[in-house]
């Protein structure tokens, strides 16, 4: 072997990963303009729609209220037992308010979400894929992309800022409760400190990152199922990958919301 | 007229389809046999544009698939899939009125479930199985489901791909006597392909064998068994012996 062909080993191996990366990133891109693009074309598959939004919104509900029920009961005895430190107690109810309105109620509901749907999305498209159901549709005239990724991608968009804020309530309810009874706090006053303290902002804030993260999950488990390997070892790979694929980009697309929200 | 100049498909170093020329006249039923993993599903999806062909032409009464109108093109075909590619959300009747219940002929859904049931009966279920999911069907209930939705919409060509592949001898007999019958009553142009030498003497009209990535062999049904061909007399045979290699 040539000394060129040794010193340029280590930046093959380096660049190789870098463009598999980067070819990924572009195929996503596309796909998600794609899916945009099909987004107001018709033909609207309304049932398949109300199925998604079910399917996403509702009966992810009582997952996202537990979350956020247990997060603001822990956060309102982190927030009391870090605030006795230099006697700022009073601060739990709009501390629990605004950071379940801005973070965690968005961050953890779209985390659960992305481990709930985005993992039934991929296997169940993957299983499609690989049972030729996806080539049934084109040979009957329909265009998978429209028939099963937009209705799912527009269901999460709608349905996770409902479940995010849905998820806030609850998250503070928690807080109130912890508060009023393991905290010694007036129910009176712990409400009215968190309605005062509470602005549209705070609230607003988290339902559109609720939509960016719906939007992530279902396009990360529509993306990573249709483009399954075959058997049921391929399925399983696009479901990890889609959980694992959309639970990064929500961490990543939180942090670059909040840089554009709150550091203006 | 289905008719494959030069097809040629490569899928990473694996060579499937070499050159592939095939005419398939009008309302004829060819068959395709040939050994597992020769290239006859990736052909039939070359037609159907599922798949895109490297080189060579594909044209449907002379006009280039390629350059067609998709739609208008994709609504003169039928398709049963090998393992029916049913869709398990949908109820059997929605299956089978799929195509009816969408599109630019869409029709009333009283109007296309009554097709469907019509269709199950012609391929010999009954109406109560219009309201059952695929996963409560048996495996040949599922073809028969496959079938009648291939044909709901009465396409000009139908495609059948192993369409008696994991099924009892009797119920793969219920299924090419359906298949033949079917075809010669809608005059319907139809392709199968299948390994299987009952559905081929059930089926076809003329027979066509692809091996190495070509096409060997084509001609009459009548003609298969006193063909000199080697390579459809191991076939049609089962010899292990011969010029096709058992280890593929």
């Amino acid at each position: 072997m040539s000394v060129t062909a040794l010193a340029t080993r280590p930046l093959a191996a380096l660049g190789r990963p870098v463009l598999h990366a980067l070819a990924s990133v572009g195929r996503v891109t596309l796909f998600a303009a794609q899916v945009l693009a099909a987004l107001f074309r018709p033909p609207f598959y309304l049932r398949e729609f109300g199925h998604s939004l079910m399917q996403i919104g509702w009966f992810s509900l009582p997952m996202v209220g537990l979350t956020a029920l247990f997060t603001g009961g822990a956060l309102a005895l982190q927030i009391y037992s870090g605030g006795a430190r230099f006697n700022a107690e009073s601060v739990v109810p709009s501390i629990v308010a605004i950071g379940m309105a801005r973070e965690l109620g968005p961050v953890l509901g779209g985390l659960m979400v992305a481990a709930r749907v985005a993992s039934s999305i991929a296997a169940e498209i993957g299983t499609m894929k690989v049972t030729e159901q996806i080539d049934a549709l084109v040979t009957l005239s329909t265009n998978p992309l429209k028939y099963l990724a937009v209705p799912r991608v527009l269901a999460a968009t709608l349905a996770v800022p409902v479940l995010v804020g849905v998820g806030d309530s609850i998250g503070i309810a928690g807080g109130w409760l912890v508060g009023i009874t393991r905290l010694d706090f007036n129910s009176a006053t712990y409400l009215k400190n968190t309605v005062d303290f509470l602005e549209f902002w705070d609230v607003g804030s988290g339902l559109v990152k609720g939509a960016v993260f719906g939007a992530i999950v279902a396009l990360m488990g529509c993306y990573f199922g249709m483009n399954s390997a075959r058997g049921a070892q391929g399925v399983g790979a696009a479901t990890k990958k889609a959980v694992v694929t959309a639970s990064i980009m929500i961490l990543a697309a939180n942090y670059a919301l909040t840089e554009m929200f709150f550091t203006s | 007229m289905i008719t494959l100049s030069g097809v040629t498909k490569t899928f990473g170093a694996n060579r499937v389809l070499r050159g592939i020329d095939l005419t398939i006249p009008s309302g004829e039923s060819m068959v395709i046999i040939g050994g597992s993993g020769t290239g006859k599903s990736v052909l039939l999806k070359c037609i159907l544009g599922l798949v895109h062909p490297d080189a060579g032409t594909i044209s449907l009464d002379g006009q280039d698939v390629a350059t067609a109108d998709r739609d208008a093109f994709l609504a003169r075909f039928g398709m049963l899939f090998q393992g029916g590619a049913l869709f398990d959300s949908l109820r059997v009747w929605e299956n089978v009125a799929f195509r009816l219940l969408r599109g630019a002929t869409k029709l009333p859904k009283a109007e296309a479930r009554a097709i469907a049931i019509e269709k199950l009966r012609r391929v010999g279920l009954k109406p109560e199985t219009a309201d059952m999911f695929p996963a409560e069907l048996s495996g040949g209930m599922q073809k028969r489901v496959g079938l009648a939705r291939a044909i709901a919409a009465e396409p000009e060509i139908i495609f059948f791909d192993e369409p008696t592949t994991g099924l009892d001898p009797i119920m793969a007999g219920v299924i090419n006597e359906l298949i033949r019958e079917i075809v010669v009553e809608m005059g319907a142009t139809a392709m199968t392909i299948t390994h299987d030498m009952s559905s081929v003497r059930a089926i076809a009209d003329r027979v066509a064998m692809l091996h190495d990535g070509v096409i060997q062999w084509t001609g009459p049904v009548a003609d298969l068994d006193s063909t000199s061909d080697p390579y459809v007399q191991q076939f049609i045979h089962g010899r292990a012996h011969g010029p096709i290699e058992s280890v593929r």
